[in-house]
């Protein structure tokens, strides 16, 4: 039992940790006003741009790779929403079919349809002596691949930065009154363009992330919807980032319950715990109501009448 | 009306030529891609021609069908929008509508007549697919939930349900492949004519895009949903509209129309259910209507220029061995050179109605946690 619930934990934190990326660059992205719905798109080019290169340069050469195929994904969308000012879901939906068809393409034009899946060289674990071996959740927090001690720093240094420096206030005051902000002497413009390539880099960093930490092959639409359960999972932590990075933490659980369930024998159909991950965010989305604002100028369609 | 159609067609004009450049642009990207992942542009160019208009058959066994459920989508996104409403989950009603058709017409089919059975499964995928919308548009009203995010959500766990059924409840009697059994003859939309794939679902969804072209201009309810779309603060300061019950009408209407897209493809195309049933239908409908200019009537034309695109982009995987999701690459371009054409204030402006939705400068400016949220 405590062989399954070890190994539950360590695959919580595995499938969280590109979740956790994505969602904390989502956190600054929203926080400036901005919505990513192209982040699914961002994240699959970053696999893509890892998977391509990982074979040439390596395994830090494809994650420097991922970063910049994220980036670039990221800077159209930017040219799109920022400079043209066009409408922020509909440029985020098409960026993401976009992505989504690009990297198939290329997928098949490259490697070929032949069947036989990509095999690609994985980021082996840093097991940290000593910690490690604490019980239950020793291996699960300190042997985990590289990226995973990346969220580790960046989540307490993120949060640090949103709520304590001086552009991290420029950056809330963006999301909150663009008007206020020009007054201020801020450009809302420049804020949001930094902001949108940070959150593109963690994105294709996450993508990344997918296919050198966690599968070993690239196959198209790998993304899964992990960007839009990005997008949920930064509404949960009510857009700060440590309570992001716990919201994240709950949905790699959902998605590591089928591999407990597995091992447990427990006869129930697949699907359910595939679809679970989106189940919980329906849930979790509707959980969150009323308690907490978004960004105030964060930009949407629709609004509900009270 | 005739006056309005006089108006219609002149607006109607003004896109055609705009489309004119579109398709020159389309051709344009297709040769660039192909050539730049290494084929022939020319050759690729010529079997997408062949495959989609160039032949009688081709228009009437390929493109047409391809644009039937296009066509339902295009319309069910044109609505949508038209309202202000985000519905990005017409590839999950479509299956819920095709999944709906299935059942009921295995369970009537041996018995009853297909004059019972087809109308009751092209109602019943309907009203799946309201159900499936049904979901993100309470949790919308009740709850405060982006519907961009439920109804993708959603149509992941269409997709799960349908990988489920049709390897469990609903699995073909030998249980050796993931579909269901197919479908018996009386539960068959018929085909319009012998010796062509056409089929009955493609006069219905011309008829449903007349329907919504009227309905939305000339009834109230219409009118109601096209002001909520302008402007939801006006809809209710100025013209008094209940903005949640208009809301709620228009995103089950919007995912009826998916739904049906799926219970005519299932009844008419395919005759059983499995999981890859539409090949992201549900997605192409968000750039058949925005080519459309959420328009109904030209969402119907523009859903056939979207159905030529990919009978000959599956014509070009055959015969020239380019990768079919070129198609989708084309798309996707389409969407975003369209938006920032609008932008760039260049003749390509077709979505001038949509400029509603995106708040300006002064708007943000203004904004309150209150208006923008949407939570009190």
């Amino acid at each position: 039992m405590t062989d399954a619930i070890s190994s539950f934990l360590e695959a919580t934190m595995r499938t969280a940790t590109p979740l956790a990326l994505a969602a904390l660059g989502e956190t600054i992205v929203e926080r400036a006003g901005i919505v990513n719905i192209g982040l699914e798109g961002v994240i699959i080019a970053g696999s893509f741009g890892a998977a391509a290169t990982a074979g040439v340069v390596g395994i830090s050469g494809a994650f420097t790779a991922a970063v910049m195929a994220g980036l670039a994904c990221t800077a159209l969308l930017g040219i799109l929403i920022i400079t043209l000012r066009a409408e922020q879901i509909v440029a985020g939906t098409a960026l993401t079919l976009l992505a989504l068809g690009v990297t198939g393409l290329l997928y098949r034009t490259i490697f070929g349809t032949t069947g036989v899946a990509l095999t690609i060289p994985t980021a082996k674990p840093l097991v940290i002596p000593v910690l490690s071996s604490a019980p239950v959740v020793g291996r699960a927090v300190f042997a985990q691949p590289a990226t995973t001690y990346a969220v580790y720093v960046l989540v307490p240094l993120v949060a640090w930065w949103v709520s304590r420096t001086r552009a991290g206030l420029s950056l809330r005051a963006v999301g909150e009154s663009p008007a206020a902000a020009v007054a201020a002497g801020v450009s809302p413009d420049r804020i949001r363009w930094l902001a949108l390539m940070f959150g593109g880099a963690l994105g294709g960093l996450s993508g990344g992330c997918l296919v050198l930490a966690q599968v070993g092959t690239f196959a198209e639409g790998m993304s899964a919807g992990r960007g839009f359960i990005a997008i949920a999972i930064v509404a949960l932590g009510r857009w700060a980032p440590l309570r992001v990075a716990l919201a994240a933490l709950l949905f790699g659980a959902a998605s590591a319950l089928q591999f407990a369930f597995q091992s447990l024998g427990w006869n129930l159909p697949y699907q359910l715990f595939l679809a679970l991950p989106y189940l919980l965010t329906l849930v979790a989305l509707a959980g969150i109501a009323g308690r907490h604002a978004p960004p105030a100028a964060l930009g949407r369609g629709w609004v509900r009448s009270s | 009306m005739i006056e309005a159609l006089r108006r219609s067609a002149l607006r109607a004009s003004g896109v055609l030529i705009r489309w004119i450049i579109l398709v020159a642009a389309v051709a344009a990207l297709v040769a660039t891609m192909t050539a730049i992942v290494g084929y022939d542009p020319w050759v690729a160019l010529g079997s997408l021609w062949h495959g989609s208009l160039g032949t009688q058959y081709a228009v009437l066994s390929a493109t047409l069908v391809r644009a039937t459920p296009l066509m339902l989508t295009g319309l069910a996104v044109t609505l949508a929008f038209t309202a202000g409403l985000m519905n990005i989950g017409a590839e999950g009603q479509l299956l819920a509508g095709a999944t709906a058709a299935v059942a009921v017409g295995l369970a009537t089919g041996q018995s009853a007549s297909r004059l019972v059975t087809v109308p009751l499964e092209l109602v019943l995928g309907g009203l799946a697919g309201a159900l499936w919308a049904f979901i993100p548009a309470w949790w919308r009203q009740r709850f405060g939930v982006l519907e961009v995010i439920s109804t993708i959500m959603m149509n992941f766990v269409a997709l799960y349900l349908v990988g489920y059924l049709v390897r469990g409840p609903l699995q073909e009697p030998l249980h050796i492949y993931p579909q269901s059994e197919g479908l018996p003859a009386a539960a068959r939309l018929p085909l319009l004519a012998a010796g062509m794939r056409l089929h009955w679902g493609f006069p219905i969804a011309v008829l449903c895009s007349l329907a919504l072209w009227w309905a939305l201009r000339f009834t109230a309810a219409g009118f109601r949903i096209r002001v909520l779309g302008m402007n939801p603060d006006a809809a209710v300061s100025a013209a008094q509209i209940d903005v949640r019950r208009t809301a709620m009408r228009a995103f089950l209407a919007s995912g009826a129309l998916a739904g049906l897209a799926g219970a005519i493809e299932v009844t008419g195309v395919t005759y059983s259910l499995y999981e890859n049933l539409s090949p992201g239908y549900g997605y192409t409908a968000i750039a058949v209507a925005l080519v459309g200019a959420l328009n109904p009537l030209l969402t119907a034309v523009s859903s056939i220029l979207f159905g030529a695109l990919e009978a000959g982009a599956a014509a070009m995987q055959r015969d020239a061995g380019v990768p079919s999701v070129l198609a989708s690459v084309v798309e996707a371009s389409i969407i975003l050179l369209l938006l920032a054409f609008r932008e760039l204030r260049v003749p390509g402006s077709v979505l001038r109605r949509l400029r509603a939705w995106r708040p300006t400068a002064s708007d943000r400016a203004s904004a309150t946690g209150d208006s923008m949220s949407g939570r009190s």
